[in-house]
């Protein structure tokens, strides 16, 4: 029955054969506004979405984005699912090991520790984080007691529950749900992570993450990728 | 989906939530429910008949078969689920892809793994990269259903197996006696009285599999146990419909429809269990003669 399945699967999908111009698939996580989100009509949305569709038109690529699960980007990209990454990933020495960085996208970003009351102390309390995420790493050496989650979004619940004390994480993220919690979370402590966020690509595709660093490059140069930064981080935004 | 929903922000009440739950998104949530029924409606079947194979397998005369049928449901019951998910399917997809590579492009001389990378030519990719997107979510279906058929074949196969020979021996030797062939007495005799005793094993493993559904999510198959979660976390005016932490209504709701699921299951399998006991030598079938008698 497996091998009738596969069989079928392979006769199928062979029959689609790859056309002249190859797509490069974008994958982002959806779940990080307002860097990529899922937005109200079920689509991917967000400032990644827009930028990454820019490049592509700029460059004269064919792209589609695809949703994935923040755990499991680097093994996908790897074993070829998707060719670029684009979700909110910050440039650092660590990563720049494994895989290919453009040059940044948005700023170097400042994170945000978020927390019920002002008196927490970062140094010491259980700080949430989002696992495989460069703020998870700095509570890790921080010497507070890490808590990580999958999801961006269950960061901020475990701080609203009294799971943890604080949350550590972008500020563009944690901005807008600090402003719209009535007083509720505060910001308690800021620190800088990272180089900025650049898309990633597999270690030896150095030429399609030319394309997309030049076209990057191109945007910065003619101010366009500032009128998508406001466009999406408000009066928040922080600009090249 | 109506045309007063055009700028949610100017509604309020009834309207509102009328508007939010009829959103592009939550029509996704609902879909991701049929998502979910069919994935169990082509499963079960699958893994139903894997298992029955993998018993057929560990029972056969044939000691290399029978070897075969023994490993596969020691090996895959021992492994613990969310290992064979994440690394079963990577390996069943580059194992695909691999024999593509050979196949399509046998002129190609970079290696296709490396430390990092598995690489194989565009030509060999499946489904190749210029696939729409509803294409990428089939595959990854049809891998979702392979390897839950593999996973719960081999619980199947122990329960058939284990039904199979709970069967009383005498029945057999009656059969045999009577000059049935060994195929006939395993066609008529054996399996028409397994299933009894395999049912309220095989039940156990359907209800199991329905609430494994949410490891869909692992490959890449959005299920109504991500929605929930994605709808209910809160969100903040990025999105058209800005609300707080709405998670437990979600969940409740989730709730709600896996213990009318499994009720329903359970009416239907009860009613299996007592239609297979009718004339069965078990207490069952021995209490069922003599309240009709």
């Amino acid at each position: 029955m497996k091998k009738l399945m596969i069989a079928t699967a392979l006769v199928a999908l062979s029959a689609m054969t790859a056309s002249a111009q190859d797509t490069v698939r974008i994958a982002t996580e959806g779940l990080y506004p307002p860097y990529n989100l899922v937005n109200d009509a079920g689509k991917l949305d967000g400032y990644e979405i827009d930028l990454g569709n820019e490049i592509c038109k700029r460059a004269g690529l064919t792209c589609e984005f695809v949703q994935n699960d923040w755990d499991s980007m680097m093994p996908n990209l790897n074993s070829g699912n998707f060719d670029v990454i684009m979700a909110g990933m910050s440039i650092t020495e660590e990563r720049k090991a494994d895989r290919t960085f453009t040059q940044n996208y948005y700023p170097p970003a400042i994170s945000y520790y978020v927390a019920k009351s002002a008196d927490v102390d970062v140094k010491t309390a259980v700080v949430a984080a989002q696992t495989a995420t460069i703020q998870a790493s700095h509570v890790a050496e921080s010497g507070a007691e890490l808590l990580e989650f999958k999801t961006p979004d269950e960061t901020v619940a475990a701080v609203r529950n009294d799971e943890a004390d604080a949350v550590l994480a972008d500020s563009e993220f944690l901005d807008p749900i600090v402003a719209q919690s009535n007083g509720e979370l505060v910001i308690v402590d800021k620190v800088q992570l990272g180089e900025g966020v650049g898309a990633a690509f597999r270690k030896s595709d150095t030429e399609l993450a030319a394309k997309f660093d030049k076209a990057i490059g191109e945007m910065k140069a003619d101010g366009s990728i500032n009128e998508l930064i406001k466009k999406w981080f408000k009066e928040k935004a922080v600009t090249f | 989906m109506f045309a007063h929903c055009a700028d949610p922000s100017a509604l309020g009440g009834l309207n509102w939530l009328l508007c939010y739950l009829t959103s592009g998104k939550h029509l996704l949530f609902y879909y991701s429910f049929g998502t979910v029924l069919v994935l169990l409606a082509v499963t079960a079947p699958v893994a139903l008949g894997m298992g029955f194979l993998g018993a057929m397998a560990a029972r056969a005369h044939n000691r290399a078969l029978s070897l075969v049928g023994k490993a596969y449901m020691l090996m895959v019951r021992g492994i613990p689920d969310i290992i064979f998910f994440m690394f079963f399917v990577i390996a069943l997809d580059q194992g695909l892809e691999t024999v593509a590579h050979h196949l399509r492009c046998p002129d190609w001389t970079e290696p296709i793994r490396t430390a990092l990378e598995f690489k194989v030519c565009p030509e060999a990719k499946i489904p190749p990269n210029s696939a729409p997107q509803y294409v990428h979510q089939i595959y990854g279906f049809a891998l979702a259903v392979v390897t839950f058929a593999i996973v719960f074949g081999a619980f199947a196969a122990n329960v058939l197996y284990g039904a199979m020979n709970a069967v009383p021996r005498a029945q057999l030797e009656t059969a045999e006696a009577y000059g049935l062939s060994p195929r006939q007495v395993f066609r008529r005799i054996l399996v028409p009285q397994m299933w009894v005793y395999a049912l309220p094993g095989l039940s156990n493993l359907w209800l199991i599999l329905i609430k494994a559904t949410p490891l869909l999510f692992l490959l890449g198959v959005n299920d109504i146990v991500y929605w929930a979660q994605e709808l209910g976390g809160s969100k903040t005016d990025s999105y058209a419909y800005p609300h707080g932490d709405w998670r437990l209504w979600y969940f409740l709701f989730l709730l709600a429809f896996y213990l009318a699921f499994t009720r329903v299951s359970e009416v239907v399998l009860g009613r299996l269990t007592a239609r297979l006991s009718r004339g069965q030598a078990t207490m069952a079938g021995e209490a069922m003669r003599k309240a009709g008698a």
